[in-house]
């Protein structure tokens, strides 16, 4: 083999660690076994047509939990590798390397790849469900949404054996990601996917405003809309003033890579902490964008499994809008260190305690929805109810670490790593396997079943405590984050020792959900009914899983949580609103292979700037402009479906 | 629109608003694309922000006031504010339904453009041959970035712009099409906005300091 091929193989490929390997050879499999099942079962052309040209949102919110869950993996696995080296002073498991490699993925993956698709599922899934819709604003948007999601989850994910993965922690602060300090594809790849993902989840943000504000069912007034729904509406909100900030971010700190220009740099009159403030502009706002979907979804459960209305309505709703804009005003707290002045972390340093009061607004009215309520303790109960004192320990030390002075000691200390673990995982990850489980049987049409759903809850919430109370005490004596190793007689032993067992635990609890859900597939209990928790907001007035235009006729809204309303009516004998009208042609949008396509082609483009490969690039790039010219000449893009289909699919429902 | 479509009670639409509004799907579409220049608005103001805290720092290269050609950036300003106002007559005339009209002031807006760019292109190319490239200090980092990225989003309204005169020229004032060269007249005053943001920011205060 010519010098010249093998030099480019060794750099292009990750070699030298046998993990690495091994993944290799997993990735090959994996692709291979798929390729053989959907040949050997000759499912490409139903792959193509049912999933990759879809623009239904609930097919769409499938694919996004789907591949949510896959990224929970992924981002689980890293953290279990870490927690083995550092189970032990000395450890050998990593090279500091691989082991900068893992936290930096294991953070990206998290937020952006898990967190973002997890709720993004439920936007989905739910909204347009909710309010009653037939399908988001924008269906065409929405698939390119998910689509470059994926592509950016791919290219970040290839790093991971082809050359070699992002290492300068999940925030890239330059001038350690800059060009002179950290010269390999791998940051360039972290630029890349979040540059595509992030248009994404921009468009997602917007589509699911416009949903919103201008497509809810008549009757139904902004103050009668479901809580989960407000808070998709704020965190969409939050999406939409806070995403341009990291496009900018990442945008021109790729430009200092690309280019050599002198934005983040030491050198010419550049300044890194620019970076840092354009960073957390967005980076705090999008902490709330994950955790408000998860409050709303726990405004949904309590509500069903108490029997009860919310507690407090209107005050939910302000609480969330007060949130919405105060987290905007306290991203300067993730630096305070900085040295910007006393006046300044002042002004950030009360914002950031203000903040927990609307919070605790909210957790006092989960309480007092539950109070004196019918209480059913099921699976999404429980995670909700695991939720509350997470969350009540992660925010008094989040207002600990809002304390500017005090913030000097806690800064990068494990303090910090188990505050926001405890908020992240506490409130988003909860709050969205709480979701999971509510909204599974309107998704596929069956439970998931409640034993396995109690063990891995008991799992993962006791290996949670266990796993992150003991970082508050690290923390405490100065175990610094990021570090690799640690040596002995620092005190931090046991700790370290409690701590990677709990994650352990957390691991079984995952693999406990995966059991749960693999089990239910095979022997759960069909939901016939399309409500089997007696809920009380409209999606529940549908099959499961809902027809693809959802309503036959769209729903009449007269009060709060309508569907309940409407049993109400039955059960008192008076008339119902569906046997009086007749049924119309449903206009539906048409599926569509573009936004794939596209995404691939952004794919390439991302692919190509990464490697410096700028032929490959302009293609791409080029490529996706063809795209969107042909989308602009295209006229015939939605179609009706006639009344007899709909008697005919609202009779196979048992419906008429 | 599909011979169904026709057939149809028109419950979405509503005759009293301008065409491009008349249809619930085109309205959206328009709010949508509000929401879009929100944070089209907000990516500049990154952008600004950056460009604002770094304009000083010149790194011994050329100042501002040695690089900005008053004469140029006048040129530059005066000719895309006429263009917006240009698009503003098309749009005024496609509402009274005059097909050729509009097309002729939206061809009249992207001559404009085109110029626009034309000068800003040769700006750049001046200042580099005379060594005030990119990577230079981070005062010119970040022009270049604020002010070409204006001139990209120049450059993708006239490709759009492109468009949309095909397609009306093909399809003739539908409530599609209408609906399509109003949002891209928001697109254009909205470049328009930007640049007079830029004029005070960049050029005005450049040549002041």
């Amino acid at each position: 083999m010519p010098a010249s091929v093998t030099n480019f193989a060794t750099h292009f490929f990750v070699t030298g660690e046998p993990m690495i390997y091994g993944a290799d050879v997993a990735i090959v499999l994996v692709s291979l076994a798929i390729l053989f099942v959907l040949t050997y079962f000759k499912k490409w052309k139903w792959l193509w047509k049912e999933w990759l040209t879809t623009v239904d949102h609930k097919k769409i919110g499938i694919m996004y939990l789907i591949a949510a869950l896959l990224m929970m993996f992924r981002g689980g696995v890293d953290a279990l590798l870490m927690r083995t080296q550092l189970m032990l002073p000395n450890g050998r498991f990593l090279q500091a390397q691989h082991y900068n490699e893992i936290f930096t993925t294991h953070g990206t993956l998290m937020i952006l790849f898990m967190a973002m698709p997890f709720i993004f599922a439920m936007f989905n899934i739910v909204v347009p469900l909710q309010i009653g819709a037939r399908d988001v604003a924008f269906p065409y948007l929405n698939a390119i949404s998910f689509w470059l999601f994926f592509v950016a989850a791919m290219l970040l994910n290839l790093s991971f054996v082809i050359g070699g993965s992002p290492d300068a922690g999940w925030v890239s602060y330059p001038p350690l990601a800059d060009l002179p300090f950290d010269r390999g594809p791998g940051e360039n790849f972290y630029l890349l996917s979040l540059q595509i993902t992030g248009i994404g989840s921009m468009a997602t943000g917007l589509n699911f405003f416009v949903t919103i504000m201008r497509m809810r069912a008549p009757g139904m007034t902004l103050m009668r809309m479901p809580l989960f729904c407000w808070a998709v509406l704020s965190a969409s909100v939050l999406i939409i003033v806070a995403f341009p900030a990291l496009t900018a971010a990442l945008a021109l700190l790729l430009i200092d890579r690309v280019a050599g220009a002198h934005f983040f740099t030491m050198l010419a009159g550049g300044n890194p902490m620019m970076y840092v403030n354009l960073f957390w502009v967005w980076g705090h706002p999008e902490v709330y964008i994950v955790v408000l979907p998860a409050f709303g979804v726990f405004s949904e459960v309590v509500a069903t499994f108490a029997k009860k209305r919310v507690f407090g309505y209107a005050s939910m709703v302000a609480s969330m809008m007060v949130i919405t804009v105060i987290s905007y005003l306290v991203w300067l707290h993730h630096f305070f260190t900085m040295g910007a002045g006393p006046g300044v972390n002042s002004f950030f340093a009360l914002a950031s305690m203000i903040i927990a009061i609307p919070t605790g607004v909210k957790v006092f009215n989960w309480l007092m929805t539950l109070f004196r309520g019918r209480i059913r303790l099921t699976p999404p109960l429980l995670w909700t109810l695991g939720f509350v004192p997470n969350f009540a320990i992660g925010g008094a030390t989040g207002v600990m670490l809002a304390v500017a002075p005090a913030d000097y000691q806690y800064h990068n200390s494990y303090f910090l790593i188990a505050h926001f673990h405890q908020v992240l995982i506490g409130g988003t990850v909860y709050g969205m396997i709480a979701g999971m489980y509510y909204w599974w049987p309107k998704v596929f049409g069956f439970l998931l079943g409640e034993r396995l759903a109690r063990h891995a809850f008991w799992w993962f919430n006791i290996g949670f405590y266990v796993c992150f109370l003991p970082q508050y005490f690290l923390g405490y004596m100065g175990m610094t984050r990021r570090i690799y190793t640690y040596p002995p007689g620092m005190g931090w032993t046991t700790w370290n020792f409690i701590s990677t067992l709990g994650a352990y635990m957390m691991g079984i609890g995952f693999i406990l959900i995966a059991a749960n859900i693999v089990q239910s597939a095979l022997h759960g209990v069909r939901d016939t009914t399309g409500d089997p928790w007696d809920g009380r907001t409209l999606e529940w007035s549908l099959p499961s899983p809902a027809p693809h235009y959802n309503f036959a006729r769209i729903p009449t809204v007269h009060s709060r949580d309508a569907w309940w309303e409407m049993k109400e009516a039955r059960r008192r004998g008076e008339p119902v609103q569906e046997s009086t009208e007749p049924l119309r042609p449903i206009h539906m949008p048409k599926s569509s292979g573009r936004p794939f396509i596209l995404s691939v082609l952004f794919f390439v483009f991302g692919f190509g700037m990464t490697f410096n490969w700028y032929v490959m690039a302009i293609i791409g790039l080029l490529g996706v402009g063809i795209c969107l010219v042909l989308r602009s000449f295209e006229f015939d893009t939605d179609f009706y479906i006639p009344v007899h289909e709909i008697e005919e699919t609202e009779a196979a429902y048992g419906r008429s | 629109m599909s011979v169904l479509e026709q057939r149809l009670p028109a419950v979405d639409t509503h005759d009293d608003l301008p065409l491009e509004y008349a249809h619930e799907d085109d309205a959206l579409r328009i709010f949508g694309f509000w929401v879009f220049l929100v944070t089209d608005m907000l990516l500049f103001s990154c952008v600004f922000a950056t460009y604002v805290i770094l304009y000083r720092h010149t790194n011994m290269g050329p100042t501002p006031t040695q690089l900005f050609d008053v004469r140029g950036f006048t040129a530059e300003t005066l000719i895309l504010l006429t263009s917006s106002f240009t698009s503003g007559i098309g749009t005024y005339e496609m509402r009274r339904g005059h097909r050729g009209a509009l097309i002729g002031w939206l061809m009249v807006t992207w001559i404009l453009g085109a110029c626009f760019i034309g000068l800003e292109v040769s700006e750049f190319v001046a200042d580099v041959a005379s060594g005030a490239t990119m990577s230079r200090s981070a005062f010119l980092s970040a022009f270049f970035t604020l002010v070409g990225m204006h001139g990209c989003h120049v450059s993708f309204g006239l490709l759009w712009m492109l468009c949309l005169m095909i397609q009306l020229g093909v399809k003739g004032i539908t409530h599609v099409t209408a609906r399509k060269v109003f949002i891209v007249g928001l697109y254009w005053h909205f470049l328009d906005v930007v640049w007079v943001f830029i004029f005070t920011v960049v050029y005005l205060i450049g040549e002041l300091s």
